[in-house]
């Protein structure tokens, strides 16, 4: 079968951006996919506005500690309230980066800083550090991964949730060392335990202080000899980081990841070969891979289109592209994600979310089937998942008002139908079936007829769109 | 014609001919409705990292009181189980369970490494899985890839909750989560939903998998509906949320469904501050739907069939906190109610609090010991496979 150029450009801007919009859908039949990635590549160029959602409160709450010791001497009120503060600034830092992913320019950038949010998950709820580790992420999403690894290897963040503020000389702590090179660059069976443990006393003295800024500490540092990975000297954490840089074997498993993530689960191994090895020469550019990757005949190929299972954010954010609205509770999207399994800045583990099947189940998928109509209006939510103490994400549940329930969302109707001002009535439907959806085949014609809106035009344009995004296809992308 | 006659001498025993019954026929009725060796277990999960010490009370050791000057139950208010050992005053069911010798208690369960994170603790204990491994399937989901390789429906493992926990996930087959099956029924119960399945043609691979999700979703939500309406229950049932999800489990184990593993959840168990009436309330909520649900068993002569099994993420501190609550600590006590364990009452010595790793208590059975068992005495399963690796099976079901 033949793919349209615009089911081309809309595969791209669901691999590379967050969906089409409605505000250019219109415009897709006609420019190459060339084009359209120089325009991804063009507004993700320039260095993001940093995301600072830190309250007063929580500013308040720190000023005056001097150091971390003097963070131990508050009292358990005062522990608990600059948690909880915490919390709440976390949801908003989520809600921040929703809606840089729906609305900013720089598609292509968020679209890679969410990769690396898995990639480089850490769940610590501190506001101050998850905002920093965010923002590198945000600056290097598409610079050089060594420069991404060591600023998000120095991060408080990172630091803290992989304990290495208590790796010192004394009592060496390899959690960090270890997941540095399990998860964030060679996977596992491209070293020893022993490189682990000397990996370990090089990072000795790596930690933070209380403001959040990477220390280092050179009394808990081991100075000793470390033999790692066939080298040996006195290293120190960022001569460890350069070493895992010398290994092709760390461009493989990064190119890998980024493969599977951006073009399918299904690994071709001359393509990834080919694109780690181009990788490694390009000393880590990954604004080159990724250039390599989308300006590439293959990523076009019908294998590539329309069988990637949506992430939960994805698909949140992609609704909303492409339906313009205005939510008058917008914290119900943190509800939407913890119902679906993923919530920003609160990943399972150190390994990020398991995506592709692991993302549906029974539950899941009838209420991903609801999201749209929920969005919408058309439906209330009736949910209310289990207490989380971690998170301790104090979201209240159902309420007894069906009303409360409701997200009275002011949905922007009037852009979407004029998308199809110029469409005929009997195209109507194919035309909103091909912006909709990005799989091969669609829903049965004749049942999707009678269950859409046949009282006006604009009725019949907005349940088509609704009645496809409640199906399971609108799923992949 | 086919009659059915399983569901025949049920409904028949529950109903007016029953007051017509002579008692020994009745008795004799009753015992033949039993679908023999259905066994069930229900995965209880005390959510937040139940505190342990007070739960089952080492009231004649003087390091715990010294250790909890404000917040240890003194001997006399402990309900005594044996001289050693006494219950949190608000479990007096558990404790007539304990006389009748329907309870186990296994103490000082954990693992090497332990973490004292919520999450990770209770991934680890979700997916079976040592301390430094990250694995992305739960036990009982392997469970269900290991057993039930062909099943019809995906309802031989359901979750009472609206979102699926990880210890039901597997690699190829997933539990179902429900809150209730009305609920489930309603909203899968769409007429378009049921149409563009039913409508589907097939396609690529990934498509099929969502499709074959909804089609399961959709057949089980109507067989789930269909056998929890056909023995409500006639117990009553307290008001309160476990209450009411031991209820909706009670009614589908009497029912016809194949569903081998029930799991649901009771928290927040993290008590912080101010611990005694948090955990008063829980286990007031606790004692009181397992006293239901056991009465309920017990009169469908089903209790030899189910088995209960309790587990939290960790147990706490052995000190208080200066909150009059408990930090997060690590091993812990698990319960095991039922008509048919094998042993009974205090199934291995309490703690040591002479032996702590710093203020921790150190663990001495392998939680991976106890899901052993359970999957290979209990449900016949494959539990190496599962659990991937050989762990000791112990006697006490």
């Amino acid at each position: 079968m033949s793919i349209s150029n615009q089911l081309k450009n809309q595969h791209l801007l669901w691999r590379a951006a967050f969906g089409p919009m409605t505000e250019n859908v219109n415009e897709l039949p006609g420019v190459s996919q060339k084009e359209l990635y120089k325009i991804l590549e063009k507004t993700s160029a320039k260095k993001p506005d940093e995301l600072n959602v830190a309250s007063g409160t929580f500013d308040g709450l720190m000023k005056g500690l001097q150091d971390l010791g003097q963070m131990q001497k508050l009292t358990q009120d005062q522990k608990k309230q600059l948690r909880k503060q915490s919390v709440d600034d976390i949801k908003n830092l989520n809600l921040s980066w929703l809606a840089e992913m729906i609305n900013s320019e720089a598609q292509l950038r968020e679209k890679m800083s969410l990769f690396w949010h898995g990639h480089f998950a850490c769940r610590v709820v501190n506001i101050y550090f998850q905002q920093q580790l965010l923002n590198v992420i945000r600056q290097n999403a598409l610079g050089n991964f060594g420069d991404l690894l060591r600023e998000v290897s120095k991060s408080p963040a990172m630091l803290s949730f992989l304990n290495n503020q208590q790796n010192r000389k004394q009592h060496p702590n390899e959690n960090f060392a270890r997941e540095v090179m399990e998860l964030f660059t060679m996977g596992r069976g491209n070293y020893t335990e022993t490189d682990i443990r000397e990996a370990a006393r090089a990072y000795t003295g790596w930690g933070f202080n209380v403001k959040g800024e990477f220390v280092n500490r050179p009394f808990v540092h081991d100075t000793g000899s470390k033999t790692f990975l066939g080298k040996t000297g006195n290293f120190d954490g960022d001569d460890i980081i350069d070493i895992i840089l010398e290994q092709k074997t760390t461009a493989r498993f990064i190119t890998a990841k980024i493969y599977k993530h951006f073009v399918n689960e299904d690994v071709d191994e001359q393509k990834v070969e080919h694109l780690a090895e181009k990788f490694y020469r390009d000393n880590y550019n990954l604004q080159k891979l990724m250039n390599a990757i989308f300006l590439s005949d293959w990523f076009y190929e019908e294998k590539n289109i329309g069988t990637r299972i949506k992430s939960p954010v994805e698909l949140i954010v992609g609704v909303r592209r492409l339906i313009p609205m205005q939510l008058q509770k917008p914290e119900a999207q943190l509800l939407f994600q913890r119902v679906l399994g993923q919530v920003l800045f609160y990943p399972p583990n150190v390994a990020g979310w398991p995506e592709g099947k692991n993302w549906i189940d029974s539950s899941a998928l009838m209420f991903r089937m609801r999201l749209a109509q929920i969005l919408t209006n058309a439906e209330a939510f009736l949910i209310k998942p289990k207490d989380d103490d971690d998170t301790m994400m104090g979201m209240e549940g159902v309420d007894k008002n069906p009303k409360a329930n409701q997200l009275q969302t002011n949905v922007d109707w009037g852009s979407v139908i004029k998308v199809f001002d110029k469409t005929s009535r009997e195209n109507l439907s194919q035309k909103v079936n091909d912006i909709v959806l990005q799989t091969t085949n669609s829903v049965n014609a004749s049942v999707l007829k009678r269950y859409v809106d046949n009282t006006s035009r604009e009725g019949f344009i907005k349940s088509t769109i609704i009645e496809l995004m409640s199906t399971p296809e609108y799923q992949l992308c | 014609m086919l009659f059915k006659r399983k569901e025949f001498l049920q409904i028949g025993s529950l109903a007016s001919a029953s007051l017509m019954m002579p008692k020994f026929l009745k008795a004799f009725e009753k015992k033949a409705a039993v679908p023999p060796g259905n066994k069930v277990m229900v995965v209880l999960q005390f959510s937040g990292g139940n505190d342990g010490l007070n739960t089952v009370i080492p009231f004649r050791n003087d390091i715990y009181y010294k250790s909890r000057p404000k917040l240890g139950i003194q001997k006399e208010q402990a309900l005594q189980l044996t001289d050693e050992a006494g219950l949190n005053p608000a479990l007096p069911f558990f404790k007539d369970l304990f006389d009748e010798g329907s309870l186990g208690i296994m103490n000082n369960v954990g693992y090497p490494n332990p973490d004292h994170s919520h999450f990770r603790s209770m991934d680890i204990w979700q997916s079976a899985s040592d301390s430094n491994q990250y694995v992305t399937t739960g036990w009982l989901g392997r469970y269900l890839d290991a057993q039930c390789d062909g099943c019809g429906k995906p309802t031989q493992a359901l979750e009472i909750d609206d979102v699926l926990s990880l210890a039901l996930k597997g690699e190829n087959l997933k539990g179902l989560a429900l809150q209730d099956p009305k609920k489930l029924f309603s909203s899968s119960n769409e007429r378009y939903f049921k149409e563009i399945n039913a409508s589907h043609d097939h396609e690529e691979a990934a498509v099929d998998y969502l499709y074959k999700t909804l089609s399961e979703t959709l057949s089980s939500a109507d067989y789930i509906y269909e056998q929890s309406r056909r023995h409500p229950s006639s117990q009553t049932y307290p008001s309160t949320q476990l209450g009411k999800n031991l209820k909706t489990i009670c009614s589908l184990i009497l029912s016809d469904i194949n569903t081998k593993v029930y799991y649901v959840s009771l928290g927040s168990f993290d008590t912080h501050v101010n611990q005694e009436n948090q955990q008063k309330r829980l286990f007031t909520e606790l004692n009181d739907a397992i006293s239901a649900f056991v009465k309920d068993l017990k009169s469908n002569n089903r209790f030899e069939d189910v088995t209960v099994m309790t587990f939290s993420e960790f147990g706490r501190r052995v000190a208080q906190n200066a909150s009059g609550g408990t930090d997060h600590g690590t091993a812990n006590n698990m319960f095991f109610i039922g008509g048919g364990l094998k042993q009974k009452g205090l199934l291995n010595p309490m703690c040591d609090l002479n032996d702590l790793n710093e203020g921790d208590l150190k663990y001495t059975v392998d939680f991976k010991s106890v899901y052993a068992t359970m999957l290979h005495n209990w449900l016949a399963a494959d539990d190496e496979k599962i659990l991937g690796k050989k762990y000791e099976i112990m006697n006490f079901v």
